[in-house]
């Protein structure tokens, strides 16, 4: 069955990590073309958790362990998508794409446009996000910006276990290239601080979640927070917590980033006046400019106040802990934002 | 060679697995009942070095603070053979101010001017900057050499490949080592890599290769020896592969379901098998041992005492340090 959009309500409760998981194993069992390679995919499960048990399940010849060559294997995924399978490509942490990038953005994300539409390149790149425990400045960031900003992949970056397994069979089924962002802070793993919200309730069934379509995760009239991945966790927490101050935020959670779902942040913002951008990305040049700028484009006027940013300043990602949390989208950098736009 | 250097040796790598040990000892001390990366006085990955001191022992014993050396993720054996100063290790293992990078750069950034030692977390990624190291050694008419080190997995990335084939092309003075400790976090080598030795692809390179089978400090330091002597020499790079021991998991919290050699392992331990060694030769004996052990913990106590007392960085200067 496919549902599109509305999964019918489940009781199940799963992590981020295991509903990706299961979402690759039901297309693999659905698609001989689909199988998965990269770096400790296999017997490790994926460092981070996304592959954990595929290789018992679909043996060595779809899960592939790669070398630590991932300019020769993410290239690999995009001849072998080229010739109609559906590989699904694992760059461990996306800190680690500048070995890599010009298969990715140079191939990847043009062949079908040099080709005149004649070639297409039906992958998925996933990738490990963002910081928040200490990994230091080449194993912390999140760089979507980075790679939104290149024309030709599409960009998911779910927050929840629900969203993790519809937007992962959507990106398979794509005929695009979609780089699938996933936050280690979202994935519920044993052993790293997480927020509760990495655990949820996941449908069995297959579904897909439409690529392009933002969610809005919480409703309120005073202040609209456009958000994705981690952030929404927290974005979410301050909500609640400034509810009780009779301050009512409503969150957006992106989901993609390309395409982008210009209308729904127009219409939030449209209801509320003012808007809170939380990006776990550096501040210049990337997510939070161009969401405001979408806006201003539109209708300047829907803001009755001046926007505001939650981003990560233009710096490295700090290892001292003191350091990394003065840099990152933090509750309490949530707060403030919000708490300036409404003039409290 | 003579019985003092011999001792040395032995010594150094003493230091090294010592001060290994008290990070791991100060790493976990914290992360308990349940483990939590980010939790504690030294967060986040945490890559040691144990059961590869002959490596760093060998190589090292042949420089001076002049010559610089590049290492990876798994820092820690190279930078204390290289002579980088154990308290400001300590403290940028710890997060604080008084570290090499000011709590900015963590245990895979380790920068000091002082030796010329670096390293990086991206894999083979050091091996560029040492050819641009020796570049600069041989431009200033020096005789000083740059020493490149990573693992064996490693060496089938393209910055390792593009490096061998610019230091040969230009013959500057290199010395290129692989630490083949078998596995790339849960990758064996005989499935990542499709030759049994990368002496091997020296030859592609045009320059000499030699793998060293036993994780010996002394096999390592008669054929470290004779690559940083022909790179002094101005002949050129060499490429030295050296077959060592991942004695512990690939970082901290590692389970290591994955690893099938793992009986074997603690049994393969370097340092003992050259204690006995010493011993046999009438080289080492129980005084020296103590003193050794003594010796090492007391540097590395100072250490972690003064990384310990060092303040953490304020969080207001968090964007300090970007530009010079
Ligand atoms: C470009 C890049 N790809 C992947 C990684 C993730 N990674 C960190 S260590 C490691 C294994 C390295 O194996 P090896 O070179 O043999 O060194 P060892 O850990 O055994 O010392 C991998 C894949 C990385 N840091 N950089
Ligand atoms: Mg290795």
């Amino acid at each position: 069955m496919t549902v599109t959009d509305a999964p019918a309500p489940s009781r199940r409760k799963l992590t981020t990590a295991k509903a990706m998981v299961e979402a690759i194993a039901q297309e693999m069992d659905r698609d001989p073309d689909v199988f998965v390679l990269g770096e400790d995919v296999g017997a490790y499960g994926g460092i981070f958790s996304s592959t954990t048990g595929l290789l018992d399940r679909f043996g060595p010849e779809r899960i592939i362990d790669t070398p630590i060559s991932e300019t020769a294997f993410i290239g690999a995924a995009i001849g072998a998508a080229v010739e109609g399978m559906r590989p699904i490509v694992e760059l461990m942490f996306v800190d680690f794409f500048g070995v890599c990038m010009d298969q990715i953005y140079n191939h990847m994300a043009k062949i079908h446009f040099e080709s005149g539409g004649n070639v297409r390149v039906p992958m998925v790149l996933t990738t490990a996000v963002g910081g928040g425990y200490s990994d230091g400045a080449q194993h912390s960031q999140c760089l979507w910006g980075t790679f939104a900003h290149l024309p030709g992949m599409k960009i998911v970056v779910p927050s929840t276990p629900a969203d993790a397994k519809g937007l992962m069979v959507s990106a398979i089924r794509d005929d695009n290239p979609v780089v699938y962002m996933f936050h280690k802070g979202v994935m519920g793993l044993p052993w790293m601080a997480k927020n509760p919200r990495s655990l949820a309730p996941v449908p069995e069934e297959e579904y897909e979640v439409p690529i392009g379509k933002a969610s809005v995760v919480r409703s309120g009239r005073d202040v609209t927070i456009v958000t994705l991945s981690l952030s929404v966790h927290r974005a979410l927490d301050v909500a609640d917590e400034l509810a009780a101050d009779g301050v009512e935020c409503e969150v957006v959670d992106l989901r993609s980033l390309v395409p982008l779902d210009t209308d729904t942040i127009l219409e939030s913002v449209g209801r509320t006046g003012r808007l809170l951008v939380v990006d776990e990305d550096y501040l210049s040049y990337g997510l939070s400019g161009e969401v405001i700028a979408r806006v201003a484009e539109r209708d300047p006027a829907l803001l009755t106040v001046p926007p505001v940013r939650v981003c990560v300043p233009d710096v490295p990602i700090p290892y001292a802990r003191s350091l990394e949390y003065a840099v990152l989208p933090t509750a309490d950098r949530i707060r403030d934002g919000v708490r300036r736009l409404v003039g409290a | 060679m003579d019985a003092q250097a011999r001792r040395d040796l032995y010594r150094m790598m003493v230091l090294i697995r010592t001060f290994e040990e008290a990070i791991l000892r100060e790493y976990h001390a914290d992360k308990k009942p349940v483990f939590d990366i980010g939790a504690g006085a030294i967060p986040g990955e945490m890559h040691l070095s144990a059961g590869q001191e002959p490596v760093a022992a060998g190589v090292c014993a042949h420089l001076t603070t002049d010559d610089a050396v590049t290492a990876t993720h798994r820092p820690h054996h190279l930078a204390i053979a290289h002579g980088v100063d154990l308290r400001r290790m300590a403290a940028e293992i710890f997060g604080r101010v008084d570290g090499l990078g000011r709590g900015r750069g963590g245990h895979m950034h380790l920068f000091d001017p002082d030796t010329h030692f670096s390293c990086s977390g991206i894999i083979a990624e050091g091996y560029p900057p040492a050819v641009g190291q020796a570049l600069a050694f041989h431009r200033r008419g020096t005789d000083r050499v740059a020493v490149a080190v990573t693992g064996e997995g490693a060496a089938n990335q393209g910055g390792f490949h593009e490096s061998l084939n610019l230091a040969s092309l230009w013959k500057l003075p290199v010395v290129f080592v692989v630490e083949d400790n078998d596995w790339g976090i849960s990758v064996p080598r005989s499935a990542s890599t499709c030759v049994t030795s990368n002496a091997v692809r020296a030859a592609g390179y045009d320059m000499p290769g030699e793998r060293v089978e036993e994780n010996s400090v002394e096999a390592v330091h008669e054929a470290a020896g004779r690559a940083v002597a022909r790179a002094r020499a101005g002949e050129g790079p060499s490429l030295l592969e050296v077959h060592t021991l991942r004695l512990w998991g690939h970082f901290e919290g590692d389970a290591q379901a994955y690893r099938t050699d793992l009986e074997g392992v603690p049994g393969r331990d370097p340092i003992p098998t050259y204690e006995q060694q010493l011993r046999a030769d009438g080289v080492l004996g129980d005084e020296d041992v103590r003193a050794a052990r003594q010796d090492a913990g007391e540097r590395v106590e100072d250490a972690i005492a003064f990384a310990r007392k060092s303040a953490e960085p304020a969080p207001e200067s968090a964007t300090e340090y970007v530009f010079a």
